[in-house]
């Protein structure tokens, strides 16, 4: 008989093995095999990797990564403290609402919206991209801009249903351990950097492990960028846009899966790194 | 305690067990694996060993819908064609056209062959390089449906041969034809005679006199324009008509690549020189701020012959009795020959289901006059559509001058050195030259880096690149 929660969890199984395992377990069946069948060995890895797109599009990614983990860990839970600190009850209701509003819209939607913030002949933000010397568009796309241009993309879109998360994280703290730090006499600062921050810590860890899963596949900003600068931004910007063109520009879906699992390997590592270190599932 | 656990683990091997039949079932559901490069593709069924046609017909059906393909300037001829035969049934879908590089008829295609699958029937593509990629046989897909091949050809002779002389080349893999044309492209020299008369400037009929025009224009009449080099075909307007070895395909998978040439050295030097005196702009024409800075502005666009209605008529909307077309520029000592800028080509999938309205359809859009003369924007690649074309584009009365003449003139004049290959070469110089300019790099300086990327992207598609 099975107990509630195993039925609970049953649909959620299914399309997990569904989404998720098969292809995962089909990406590794094509990268070790060749385009015309049998073994191949490292054979596939070796001839992506030696591609002159490869290594480039791993240091874009790596680099907007770097930026875009550090600017939602520190901006987020600063936010999340801030909301939590108001007292006004419905101040606190309608931001929570703002923040998540940019979440709502559907990932190519946004990036849609972005491309006319971005065009300085469109923009409502047009005299600030003209200020910081960036008066075409073709200057605001250049290579050095976009991992910072992705990174507030993304931002936008995914920051706030994090910082929601990370509130209702905060609420769980026991209002009396905070009237205790209180009564200790320490001030907002203090609390939450000694209090507040290492009893949410978990969450913290868990939106690090989604946005490291979710970066490395950086896709949908860049292509869409590519494509309404009519290629100036190349359409094999990030590794899962090359995997991309491998497999549909070139037919070869083997070094397609082949750079797939390169990037499931480094995400698979971080993940257990971060789940390790932030003791994700030690219960007390 | 035990028998919770006992539970768990067998609930436990339950799972395990699932996810491995799932494994397993999709592995061997998927080992069939694609082949690749077949002849005919794997839509073929066995029905029909060899057809009249020359190459294997999926089981014909005489009724059934075509899909069609287009981009948005050619919605009219599939709308014109539904008029004119109302028996034929046609799904048309619309999509990018292949413009500015974006392959995507050649993605869709890989994905319909892995899938066995939703092949269109006909597909108009602005990007002619289908057939380096989906001829039969050798190297090729096989999606593409050889016109002029076995004992009863699918589009006649007769046919074929009022396209106008090399227009059908770019589609000809080893003497097989593989789309109709359905524009051509050449360059002209589009000019403003309202300005050019009130400010008594000669119209320049080479590369050189019009360097000199360009400085006579920046002194007297800052802010005009006498060309764009801020679009993805620039090279082609420009670099093909200096004759420069940037894209020379010398075999089914052979390129050669010199842009350190003199030819194109010449070429990058005069484009250089006129981007710093501002009288060439760098700006994409199609972009947003190009209509609203310097729309107005314009004197001179060498350009293709659809930049008459796209541009002028269209985007500009300069008024009419101002823009007149004089003979494409050659540089002096050159013979003169000119670039091409698309011309988009119809082309039938070797996968249809209904051969006889596919062709049906695709011969009408290309040669009928009540599209390619009354609704097509650019010049027609049917010579007769071609003189009714140019007929009808004089007696609107918008041109300032006699724009048959050039424009038939250039239409032979295509340097045949330059050759579409299976990459894009516009989203090449997009990415390397265009990015880089608009940090300021002059483009002499960065034609090592075109050569580089050029060679690059031929190795990744298994060309040998000489260099």
């Amino acid at each position: 008989m099975l107990a509630p929660g195993h039925l609970f969890v049953s649909g959620y199984t299914v399309l997990l093995v569904l989404f998720g395992i098969v292809p995962v377990v089909y990406s590794l069946y094509l990268a070790l095999t060749k385009p015309a069948g049998g073994f191949a060995g490292f054979g596939n890895f070796i001839q992506t990797a030696e591609d002159y797109r490869f290594l480039p599009a791993i240091e874009h990614v790596a680099a907007y990564i770097g930026l875009w983990l550090v600017s939602l860990t520190v901006l987020v839970t600063l936010l999340a403290l801030v909301v939590h600190r108001l007292a006004a009850r419905r101040t606190k209701m309608f931001i929570r609402f703002a923040y998540y509003i940019p979440g709502a819209l559907a990932g190519a939607s946004s990036v849609l919206l972005w491309l006319f913030v971005l065009n300085p002949s469109v923009s409502p933000v047009s005299l600030l991209l003209k200020w910081t010397g960036n008066g075409q568009f073709g200057q605001v796309i250049q290579p050095s801009h976009l991992p910072l241009i992705f990174t507030v993309i993304a931002f936008w879109t995914g920051a706030g249903g994090w910082i929601l998360v990370l509130y209702g994280a905060l609420n769980t703290i026991p209002a009396d351990v905070l009237e205790a730090a209180t009564v200790d006499g320490a001030g907002p600062v203090r609390t939450a950097w000694r209090v507040q921050l290492p009893m949410i810590g978990k969450w913290i860890t868990y939106m690090l492990i989604l946005s490291l899963a979710a970066g490395t596949q950086l896709f949908v900003e860049p292509q869409l960028l590519s494509q309404s600068s009519f290629g100036v931004v190349s359409n094999y910007y990030s590794a899962n846009q090359l995997a991309y063109q491998y497999a549909f520009n070139q037919n070869n879906f083997n070094g397609a899966a082949a750079i797939s699992i390169d990037l499931l390997v480094v995400a698979l590592i971080c993940a257990t790194v971060l789940i390790a270190r932030g003791r994700l599932f030690k219960t007390d | 305690m035990n028998e919770g656990g006992a539970a768990r683990r067998q609930l436990r091997s339950y799972v395990f067990g699932a996810v491995g039949l799932a494994a397993v079932v999709s592995l061997a559901a998927c080992s069939g694996g694609t082949s690749i490069g077949g002849n005919g593709g794997s839509g073929a069924s066995s029905s029909a060993s060899a057809s009249p046609y020359g190459f294997t017909t999926a089981k014909q059906d005489a009724g059934a819908t075509i899909t069609v393909w287009v981009d948005s300037n050619r919605v009219p001829a599939v709308e014109a064609f539904e008029k004119a035969n109302p028996g034929v049934k046609i799904k048309m879908v619309t999509y990018d056209g292949d413009a500015n590089g974006s392959d995507t008829f050649r993605t869709k295609s890989e994905l319909f062959n892995r899938a066995g699958s939703g092949w269109p029937d006909v597909v108009f593509t602005d990007d002619d390089n289908a057939a380096s990629w989906g001829s039969l046989g050798g190297t090729g897909t096989g999606n593409l449906a050889p016109l002029n091949q076995g004992s009863k050809q699918l589009v006649p002779g007769t046919t074929l041969d009022g396209f106008a002389s090399g227009s059908l080349g770019v589609c000809t893999v080893n003497g097989s034809v593989y789309c109709l044309r359905n524009d051509l492209a050449q360059n002209v020299l589009w000019y403003n005679k309202a300005l050019m008369d009130k400010w008594g400037y000669q119209v320049p009929s080479t590369w050189e006199q019009y360097q000199q025009l360009a400085a006579k224009v920046a002194k007297e009449h800052p802010g005009y324009i006498v060309g764009t080099a801020g679009d993805a075909w620039t090279p082609e307007i420009y670099m093909w008509g200096s004759e420069c070895p940037a894209s020379q395909v010398t075999g089914p998978k052979a390129i050669t690549v010199n842009t350190g040439s003199a030819n194109c050295v010449r070429m990058a030097k005069l484009l250089d020189g006129l981007i710093a005196n501002k009288t060439m702009s760098t700006q994409s024409l199609f972009g947003p701020q190009f209509v609203k800075e310097q729309g107005s502005k314009v004197l001179m666009l060498p350009g293709p012959d659809w930049y008459g209605g796209a541009v002028f008529q269209g985007l500009i909307k300069t008024p009419k009795g101002q823009i007149a077309v004089a003979p494409a520029l050659h540089w002096a000592g050159q013979n003169p020959v000119t670039g091409a800028v698309g011309g988009g080509a119809w082309w039938i999938s070797s996968h249809s289901t209904n051969l006889a309205a596919a062709v049906k359809f695709a011969t009408w859009a290309a040669t009928n006059s009540a599209y390619q003369v009354d609704l097509a924007p650019g010049f027609p690649a049917y010579k007769p559509a071609a003189s009714g074309w140019l007929a009808k584009q004089q007696s609107s009365g918008y041109w300032a001058n006699d724009i048959a003449a050039p424009i038939t003139a250039a239409a032979g004049q295509v340097w045949s050195g330059w050759v579409p290959p299976e990459f894009s070469q516009e989203s090449v110089w997009s990415t390397t030259v265009l990015a880089a300019m608009t940090q300021g790099k002059t483009i002499e300086s960065l034609l090592p880096a075109w050569q580089t990327a050029i060679a690059n992207q031929a190795k990744v598609d298994n060309y040998t690149v000489k260099q």
